[in-house]
């Protein structure tokens, strides 16, 4: 009959087993962030964009901007237009209003994303508020250009963009010291 | 022998009967005892999620909000969905398979008798946790049994914590329940019982415990983040430091979808040893169905994003994880079709347990079928987070798992008391339940396609006609349910004599020792011809 050698053999196998998915259960993170890259998911837009393109003359997108405040944070928080046309492969700019009006100094991020979210990845951010995080004092508004180019690439069957910022308070998380804010070191892959 | 023997409480020598007094229950390491706490912890849990259910269909009785607050309400019903889920139905068919496996296998006990022990007992202390919540300041978990961040997290109770350590309690339970399983199954068959002789309740506890071990772990990990991001200062599931919440509900369903067949393989099982004793035949197709649990247990890794189609995957992603889970009815679709051809020609008689099994093939299907109409990615656009979903998993829930629950208990009962239980009540039982629960989950099908949203305290009025006959089948169904307590002491205490092998064409070794079994079994192996 069983052998006790052989129970203990194979429960340290199934605890292997568990260790190992525990892991994968945190791998799944890494992996998720490269997925969406590799694959342009979800709508997440690349870091700074360093190249330049020649512009299309004979092809026009329509770049729709929203911006929202979630919730518990009272900035107000708005692009200076609500759409532009564009051609591929030209730069442009959209310049977004923030204000603090409260009286205490805060800290916000701004987070984009593109729908179509197969789009994404043909959105290049040549400047951008959403690479660092905003340090308002009380009373302070700031007005934040952001400059973009849509890639020549793009497929054609898209012919409308929606780029959306959603501003997160995160004063509680990163006290705001400096009165200009520096790069976030946590994991910003925008 | 040595491995079973050394690992026997120090009151117990194997010759003796049960210790006497409390203490029994709590220092045992029988698997027959084990076997019983687990049933008899599930089924209060079973009567407290219910009771939950009560509520919930109290309030939806009628337009309006009339019994208790929204606020209450979304913690009934996410207590109602986690304490069914991880109270009611895992823990019994853990104790299904602590009573059966060994008996089936002609083994003498489970090969891990104290840590079965004690991942009994961590049940209730989990369970202890995670009802306390609802008695603390801000309330117990609200953000439905999926917890779907950042509602679990930025917007969760203060009382998220205990729920977090709750569920790691659950998990650890489970793993090592899975454990014992596999090491019972895969070290102390009988000489003879290969795997291919093994009676299917076996084969399909096998695959489910693979099952909670690969994906236990994953659910632990998701509970671990949310609490380093609620108090560690992450940004797992925070999109304000580069987290994101899909994320959340990827690695949420990676465990979840496996989840729901850890439900019901089970289920499965029994259904497979109970068909075949009412229709006095073999079960058709035994290889099939081993390959077919087989491959849908594969399969419910690769389909979890079928709960996600509207988050926004890309159009590759809807069309995979689509025919991924269109593929999923293949397999089911040869298991239905087996225990019809069981079914087809047999010598039938209905006995409760046999009721509940022909009910639960019937009403199984339907539940797939809904499942099929919810998997085509575009029309579950119209139907996600209605009703429909609602209607969807308690027809594969309810006569699936729980009637598959009931069809064991009535089918094993008389070995395990060594009475009858008391057939005409039983037959009431099934259909009290049969109709309470028809009438609860057929018409939510209809709400929810005319758009009626889930996990909501009030709703539009034209749907007030077809909630008030849900909740007047729900209050039936959930009656019904103390007459099955009533069942089962009853039968407990007394009835007619139970011989060793009370139906004339079950196969098996749980039969061929007396009923009630004795507490101890198969001290020397048997003969397998
Ligand atoms: C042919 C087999 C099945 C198919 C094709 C299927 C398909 C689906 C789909 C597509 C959904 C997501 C619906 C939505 O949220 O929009 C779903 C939800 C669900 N299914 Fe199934 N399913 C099947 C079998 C089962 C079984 C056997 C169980 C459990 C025993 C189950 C339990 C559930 C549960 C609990 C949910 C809802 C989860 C939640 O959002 O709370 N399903 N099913
Ligand atoms: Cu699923």
């Amino acid at each position: 009959m069983a052998n006790s050698t052989a129970v203990k053999r194979l429960v340290l196998r199934l605890l292997l087993m568990v260790v190992v998915m525990f892991a994968f259960g945190f791998a799944l993170v890494p992996i998720y962030d490269v997925m969406c890259k590799a694959f342009g998911i979800n709508g997440k837009t690349a870091g700074q964009y360093e190249g330049e393109q020649v512009v299309d003359p004979t092809r026009q997108v329509r770049v729709q901007f929203l911006s929202t405040n979630a919730i518990d944070m009272v900035w107000e928080f708005y692009p200076k237009g609500d759409q532009l046309v564009v051609n591929p492969g030209a730069v442009n700019e959209m310049v977004f209003v923030v204000s603090n009006p409260t009286d205490h100094p805060m800290t916000a991020q701004a987070v984009p994303s593109i729908s179509p979210a197969e789009a994404a990845q043909y959105f290049h951010k040549t400047e951008c508020f959403c690479f660092t995080q905003q340090v308002l004092q009380p009373g302070q508004s700031l007005e934040m250009p952001m400059r973009f180019i849509v890639d020549r690439d793009m497929p054609k069957d898209v012919k409308h963009l929606t780029l959306a910022y959603t501003l997160f308070d995160i004063t509680a998380r990163h006290p705001p010291v400096a009165a200009n804010a520096g790069k976030d070191e946590t994991r910003l892959a925008r | 022998m040595s491995a079973v023997i050394d690992d026997h409480g120090p009151a117990q020598d194997h010759a003796h009967g049960p210790a006497k007094g409390l203490m029994r229950w709590v220092l045992t390491t029988n698997h027959k005892d084990i076997g019983t706490l687990y049933l008899w912890f599930s089924f209060c849990m079973f009567l407290l999620g219910g009771s939950f259910a009560m509520v919930i269909r109290a309030e939806l009785f009628q337009p309006g909000l009339q019994i208790v607050a929204p606020a209450f309400f979304n913690q009934m019903t996410t207590m109602h969905g986690l304490i069914m889920v991880f109270g009611a139905v895992m823990p019994a068919f853990v104790g299904l398979a602590n009573w059966m496996i060994p008996l089936m296998i002609g083994a003498p006990d489970m090969a891990l008798p104290r840590m079965n022990n004690f991942s009994f007992w961590l049940l209730p202390a989990a369970f202890a946790l995670l009802i306390s919540t609802l008695f603390m300041a801000g309330g117990g978990p609200n953000f439905g049994w999926t917890f779907y961040a950042p509602l679990s997290t930025t917007y969760a109770p203060e009382s998220v914590t205990y729920f977090i350590f709750a569920i790691h309690l659950m998990g650890i339970s489970s793993i090592m329940g899975a454990i014992n399983v596999i090491a019972t199954i895969l070290n102390l068959r009988a000489p003879g019982m290969t795997l291919m002789k093994m009676p299917l309740f076996v084969w399909t506890w096998l695959i489910t415990a693979f099952l909670l071990i690969a994906v236990m772990p994953v659910l632990a990990g998701v509970v671990t983040m949310m609490l380093m991001d609620i108090h560690f200062g992450t940004s797992f599931f925070s999109a304000a430091g580069g987290g994101d919440p899909v994320l959340f509900q990827h690695v949420f369903w990676f465990f979840g979808h496996p989840e729901v067949y850890i439900m019901i393989l089970p289920a499965f099982g029994a259904i497979s040893a109970i068909i075949p004793t009412f229709s006095r035949k073999p079960l058709f197709g035994y290889t099939s169905m081993v390959y077919a649990t087989a491959s849908i247990a594969f399969l419910s890794f690769i389909v979890w994003a079928h709960h996600m189609f509207v988050v926004g995957i890309p159009l590759v992603g809807e069309l995979f994880f689509m025919y991924a889970t269109l593929l999923i009815a293949v397999p089911t679709g040869v298991k239905v079709f087996n225990w019809v051809s069981t079914m087809w020609q047999g010598s039938l008689t209905f006995e409760t347990p046999m009721l509940f099994a022909v009910a639960f093939v019937i009403l199984f299907t339907i539940g797939g079928f809904s499942g099929l109409m919810l998997a085509i990615a575009p029309a579950d656009f119209q139907y996600h987070d209605t009703y429909f979903v609602v209607a969807h998993f308690h027809y594969v829930l309810v006569p699936g798992a729980i009637f598959g629950i009931f069809a064991s208990t009535y089918y094993w009962l008389p070995k395990w008391t060594g009475h009858m239980y008391d057939e005409t009540l039983g037959k009431l039982h099934f259909w009290l339940s049969f109709v309470g629960m028809n009438l609860t989950f057929f018409p939510m099908h209809f709400v929810g396609l005319a758009g009626m949203p889930r996990r909501v305290p009030d709703y539009n009025l034209q749907f007030a006609d077809f909630n008030m006959v849900s909740s007047i089948g729900g209050f039936m169904f959930g009656t019904t349910q103390l007459l099955f307590l009533f069942i089962v002491i009853k039968c407990i205490r007394g009835g007619p004599k139970a011989p060793a092998k009370p139906w004339d064409g079950a196969e098996g070794l749980e039969w061929s020792v007396p009923s009630p079994a004795p507490y101890h079994t198969f001290t020397t192996p048997p003969e397998i011809k």
